[in-house]
């Protein structure tokens, strides 16, 4: 088993509020792991304590074997592990190339021509070549979101993670950004995404956590979690959706 | 021999004619020091705002914390002295009071670019900080998540924008310092006002001679009111792009409804 990140024993305290208590859980290389769970249940605490936008509280988050919560060198870690959020946060001030340059330029030093090269592929990728002109405030949210992965692929990580990268999305335009993420999943990307989409998440991965209150109540493979799931707060949550 | 006419606009003619030269002078000293101590005092307000939203974390080195707590306690004082005075005030106090204190003889031109740029610069601070605030948290989370250091984020993504959206302040301060370098007269600067004063007293013409300076500060107000404007438009880009494929169907200036169900010509 090839584990490229594990998270031992992490918690997370905003103020007196534990968020996320004693979280234990790998992530192969090559491997699609979604996790699931309600609103407020810590998956999108966890994924920010991942990138290092949230400082946990204790426990340790091992990146190819090494503490990354005591690294003195938090951008280069962050190169190596992108994000894609939910509200896209691209920058307002450039087009979209540039977007996706900057941080080939100025973090990865790398020389313009190369950068625009790189860059020009990945947007190729995710169908925004046409768009490489515009801002961001002219395009719609898919279309945004589109870019968001593009520019986070562009510094070529080793694994990237998608917090709730559809939730800000009408619903026609989820299906183009799911395409998306499908294609980097068949490829053998390396992904962890925090979703709502269940369907999604049980055609896409590799590996289903199920997360409630601040803690992973069940975990294991998509047909397990789907199909037999073991507790009752995991049957009672999938219940909710086959529902609707 | 010169008399003087009885009427108002005859007398304003004759101010023009005889002392326009000297007017003009003073109005070309206004707006130098103005202009400088307004492009000064934004970079003193650009540098202040930024070093006092540099986030502080406990993580930090223990001595980086404190000598950043120590600066940002500084800065925050001399934000408060600087705003919370009369520049007449602090102009007699900084010219004389170096002169007398520590002997330091200030060139009158100096003590001008000094005492206005420092001024904005209190001003332009606290507008910068909230330039900054302005910006959603979200692109600097975006720009973090590239690897981007604090510094980087600053420079490449959130000054660029805080710029485009503090420049109707720029504009405004511009214009209350081609304004207020009138109370630099203290000391002595000959400027617009200045001028004026010695225009008027020659021939007693109070009322023409002030009418006069109405009017030129007004146009340069107005002026650079209107510039601002333009260059505020400039920062906003083209509000439109073009596509870039080579795949001419995918424009869609020129397309065709087919087949055309509204339009039967048979």
């Amino acid at each position: 088993m090839n584990e490229i990140i594990k998270v031992e024993h992490l918690s997370k305290k905003f103020g007196n509020h534990e968020v996320l208590k004693d979280i234990n859980f790998s992530v192969e290389a090559g491997k699609v792991t979604s996790i699931i769970g309600a609103s407020g249940s810590g998956k999108s605490t966890l994924l920010r304590c991942m990138n290092l936008l949230e400082t946990a509280t204790s426990g340790k988050i091992l990146y190819k074997n090494e503490n990354v919560l005591t690294s003195k060198n938090i951008p280069s870690y962050r190169t190596k592990v992108g994000m894609v959020f939910q509200g896209f946060n691209l920058f307002e001030n450039m087009n979209v190339l540039q977007n996706c340059k900057i941080g080939l330029t100025k973090v990865l030093k790398e020389d313009k021509e190369q950068a625009e090269k790189e860059s020009l592929h990945f947007l190729e990728k995710v169908g925004m070549l046409p768009y490489i002109n515009a801002k961001p405030r002219q395009l719609s949210g898919g279309q945004k979101q589109r870019v968001a992965i593009a520019r986070a692929l562009a510094m070529k990580p080793d694994v990237l993670l998608f917090d709730e990268p559809t939730s800000a999305l009408d619903p026609q335009m989820v299906g183009e950004v799911l395409k998306v993420i499908k294609d980097l999943a068949n490829e053998g990307f390396t992904m962890i995404i925090v979703t709502h989409e269940m369907a999604f998440a049980r055609e896409v991965s590799n590996y289903v956590v199920y997360m409630k209150d601040g803690v992973i109540c069940e975990e294991g493979s998509p047909e397990e979690i789907f199909n037999n799931p073991n507790k009752e707060e995991t049957k009672e949550f999938l219940h909710r959706f086959t529902n609707l | 021999m010169n008399t003087l006419p009885q009427d108002f606009f005859g007398r304003i003619v004759f101010i023009i004619q005889k002392y326009g030269f000297t007017l003009l002078e003073g109005a070309g000293t206004t707006l130098i020091i103005a202009v400088i101590g307004t492009i000064v005092g934004c970079l003193i307000g650009f540098f202040v705002g930024v070093i006092q939203t540099i986030p502080i974390s406990k993580k930090d080195n223990i001595l980086k914390q404190i000598f950043l707590k120590l600066v940002k306690i500084l800065l925050d004082i001399y934000v408060e002295v600087f705003r919370g005075t009369p520049m007449m005030v602090q102009a007699m106090f900084i010219f004389y009071g170096s002169a007398i204190m520590f002997n330091i003889r200030m060139d009158m031109w100096t003590a001008a670019y000094f005492i206005v740029s420092i001024n904005t610069g209190a001003y332009m601070a606290e507008t910068v900080r909230g330039g900054i605030l302005s910006i959603p948290e979200g692109q600097t989370e975006g720009a973090m998540a590239i690897g981007m250091t604090h510094f980087q984020t600053m420079l490449y993504v959130i000054i660029p924008q805080a710029l485009r959206n503090i420049m109707p302040q720029i504009g405004n301060n511009l214009i209350i310092n081609i304004k207020d370098t009138c109370v630099l007269s203290s000391i002595g600067v000959v400027e617009l006002f200045f001028a004026t004063k010695t225009v008027s007293g020659a021939y007693y013409t109070v009322f023409e001679a002030y009418s006069i300076t109405m009017v030129i500060y007004l146009v340069m107000t107005v002026f650079f009111s209107k510039l601002l404007r333009f260059f505020e438009k400039k920062l906003n880009g083209p509000k439109d792009y073009s596509l870039s494929t080579t795949d001419t169907l995918a424009y869609t200036s020129g397309m065709l409804k087919y087949p055309d169900k509204e339009n039967h010509y048979e």
